[in-house]
């Protein structure tokens, strides 16, 4: 299909909105009706037709308005593209991987010609058409990480993988839940996970590393992570948190629906072939709790997620105090009924809402 | 399935470059690109020897930018287990092969300032990709290749020719020796050494390194392990209920899956830690071969890799 780009924004007035076809697709989160952390990845080889699993690097109705934003965030604050200089190899895999894989998931938006290390990109979403020399870093306007992650939502983590740890020296970070680029600049995978809560005990990050580690050339690996963002803000760094933690007391029971947003991340797992460094693509998806509403399945589940959630994981997350507001809310969309396994929505078989 | 992503190829050349070493050439089957690698990644290589299913990695030696084929340079072992045997004499050109995706244990450390790679014998193929990459990217680098003899140095000629600057050879029976610690001396700060060859060799330059004062972080080795052959013996396997046989010539590894056992893999050549197995009873000793174990571990009885240790004794019981 071709896709309707939005003409939105993520900030200020927030004009941002799922259509009925971004919300049926939408990567809820939940395969269960709780929620704890676990080393929960997959192999990323497509999925569904028309879900977000599909491609590689998903596109969606969003992109050109987020690609708008990013360039804004990069202009006020340029730090949030960093790349330490033994990462500009990994940054030329990484644009690599990216335009073949668009060029050949999406052939209609963008194309990719190679004769040698001539290369020429063309992008008609955002009416792009360029001509440069592969590995050749004057040929481009900015480093090659910059150029191509300037023309893919999400963020980007590159790491390097080298004394038996990974190491985060390179990245694209402007829509983050909440953690910094210029922070963990050169940490390895322990150090910028300090901050998560319960994780560690459970030897999560252990087995999580020695998977990632693992991770080859050809085998792409997936997982989700969640959290709950007020007002539809890509941009919840700290950097910024001045201006977007205030708005989370701006919730009451009149606008908790429309404001509330569910937040989730598909991150994906891939080896990039020179550098043999990782790339960690972090791509974010936002919902409004009324849109979420409108699947019952969805509805009765997040609700009994946010419920019975341990108190140290939405403290972290940042929604303890709007918790007993999101619970008044989302109760009345729970019945009560047992639901299907599995994320999908199944509209189809699930019963309505009887309440 | 264990293991990396399979490639479907075909033997296009086979070039014998002295008594012990012959090269072989890959190209896809379908005839596309192969997938780009880093200097220092080996492919798993299938071979189908009569009733037997050999895996054996390989470093690859082609330039890693070129996706047009793949190269390997095998040495006879004359005294293993066959699979070295089985490249020489029965792999012919137009054979159509099964080979993994690129796999890399052994990378650049592309911070470093200088690379200082050391090679013993056959353990110049991963160099041979890694100049190859850093020629390319302008990397700093040398190389100290000790060689039995002049007529065994695989690729001395054209490494020599191309970087004379670059090579320096030693031949054991000219009695010539890399001065190790003269030569660590003498490194510009930021240096990263590389080693590869036979175990000896790896000991004596990461013991050497450590005496100097070399973080062990800027010491890269990597030993081609090939199974050895051993004394049969039999295995429980718990999880999957059956007891199989482990063959003089087969690895551990190999008696699992010819059981039809999916077991995890990927180097197999005890470096990469993905089969680790735990123990769930034994009688006997283990005789550990992998670099993966702690010495601890190894000790404790309660971990095996197997696909390159075995064990001799009564009972083994495995968790797989
Ligand atoms: C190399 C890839 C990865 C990168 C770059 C990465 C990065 C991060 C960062 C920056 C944070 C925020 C920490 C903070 O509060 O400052 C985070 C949180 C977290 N990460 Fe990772 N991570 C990676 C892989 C994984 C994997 C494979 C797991 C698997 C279990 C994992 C589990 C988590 C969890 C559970 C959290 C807390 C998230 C929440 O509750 O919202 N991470 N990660
Ligand atoms: S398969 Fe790599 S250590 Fe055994």
């Amino acid at each position: 299909m071709t896709i309707q780009f939005n003409d939105e924004t993520f900030r200020d007035d927030y004009t941002f909105r799922n259509s009925d076809w971004a919300l049926k697709r939408f990567p809820f989160p939940f395969h269960e009706d709780s929620y704890m952390y676990s080393v929960n990845m997959e192999q990323h080889r497509g999925g569904p037709e028309g879900s977000v699993y599909e491609k590689r690097f998903d596109v969606d109705e969003h992109y050109v308005s987020e690609m708008r934003d990013r360039a804004q965030v990069l202009s006020e604050d340029p730090l949030r593209c960093q790349s330490l200089p033994h990462m500009t190899l990994a940054g030329w895999d990484v644009l690599e991987l990216i335009m073949v894989s668009k060029s050949e998931d999406y052939p209609d938006l963008f194309e990719l010609h190679r004769d040698g290390n001539r290369w020429r990109w063309i992008n008609k979403p955002l009416g792009i058409d360029d001509t440069f020399t592969f590995l050749d870093e004057a040929t481009l306007p900015y480093g090659p990480l910059e150029y191509i992650t300037r023309q893919t939502q999400g963020d980007f983590a590159v790491l390097d993988q080298r004394d038996d740890n990974l190491w985060m020296d390179a990245g694209m970070v402007t829509t983050q839940a909440d953690w910094s680029l210029d922070f963990d600049i050169g940490m390895n995978f322990f150090e910028w996970h300090a901050p998560v809560p319960m994780a560690h005990e459970k030897g999560i990050f252990v087995r999580a590393l020695k998977f990632l580690m693992n991770i080859q050339q050809g085998a792409p690996a997936r997982r989700l992570n969640w959290t709950m963002t007020v007002n539809p803000l890509l941009d919840t760094s700290p950097e910024n948190y001045h201006k977007w933690g205030i708005q989370k007391t701006t919730l009451t029971p009149e606008n908790i629906g429309a404001k509330q947003h569910l937040r989730v991340e598909l991150q994906t797992f891939f080896r990039l072939p020179r550098s043999n460094a990782l790339v960690f693509p972090i791509r974010c998806y936002l919902c409004s709790f009324q849109d979420l509403m409108t699947v019952p399945k969805w509805g009765r589940r997040l609700h009994r997620v946010v419920r019975d959630l341990p108190a140290e994981l939405a403290t972290y997350k940042g929604f303890i105090d709007n918790r007993p507001l999101m619970l008044d809310y989302l109760s009345g969309f729970d019945d009560g009924l047992p639901t299907s396994p599995g994320i999908w929505p199944d509209l189809e078989t699930e019963p309505p809402l009887a309440k | 399935m264990s293991g990396a992503e399979k490639i479907a190829v075909k033997v296009t050349e086979i070039v014998p470059v002295n008594d012990l070493v012959t090269r072989f050439r890959f190209e896809r089957v379908d005839g596309g690109a192969l997938p780009t690698f880093s200097g220092g990644a080996h492919t798993v290589v299938e071979m189908q020897d009569g009733e037997i299913t050999r895996l054996n990695p390989y470093s690859l030696m082609s330039d890693p930018m070129d996706p047009s084929a793949y190269t390997i340079s095998v040495r006879r072992d004359d005294k293993g287990r066959g699979g070295s045997l089985f490249m020489h004499q029965k792999v012919q050109v137009g054979d159509e092969m099964t080979i993994s995706y690129p796999v890399n244990l052994f990378p650049l450390d592309l911070r470093a300032k200088k690379h200082l790679f050391l090679a013993g014998g056959i353990g110049i193929t991963p160099f041979l990709a890694q100049i190859k990459q850093l020629e390319r990217l302008g990397g700093h680098w040398e190389l100290h290749y000790a060689c039995r003899t002049p007529a065994l140095g695989s690729y001395v000629d054209e490494l020599t020719a191309h970087h004379p600057n670059e090579t320096h050879v030693y031949y054991d029976d000219q009695d010539q020796a890399i001065d190790l610690k003269n030569l660590l001396d003498g490194q510009p700060l930021g240096t990263h050494v590389y080693v590869c060859g036979p175990k000896g060799m790896i000991d004596w330059v990461r013991s050497t390194a450590q005496a100097e004062g070399w973080p062990r972080e800027m010491v890269h080795y990597e030993e081609f392990l090939a199974p050895q052959p051993g004394k049969p013996f039999e295995v429980k396997l718990a999880v999957s209920n059956k007891v199989i046989a482990v063959g003089e010539h087969e690895s551990l590894l190999e008696a699992i899956e010819r059981a039809g056992v999916d077991a995890p893999y990927l180097c197999r050549g005890g470096a990469c830690g993905q089969c680790e197995t735990d123990v769930i009873d034994y009688a006997g000793k283990f005789i550990h071969r992998d670099h993966w174990l702690e010495e601890e571990q190894q000790a404790s009885g309660k971990k095996i890799m197997p696909c390159v240790s075995r064990f001799e004794g009564r009972t083994l019981v495995l968790d797989r």
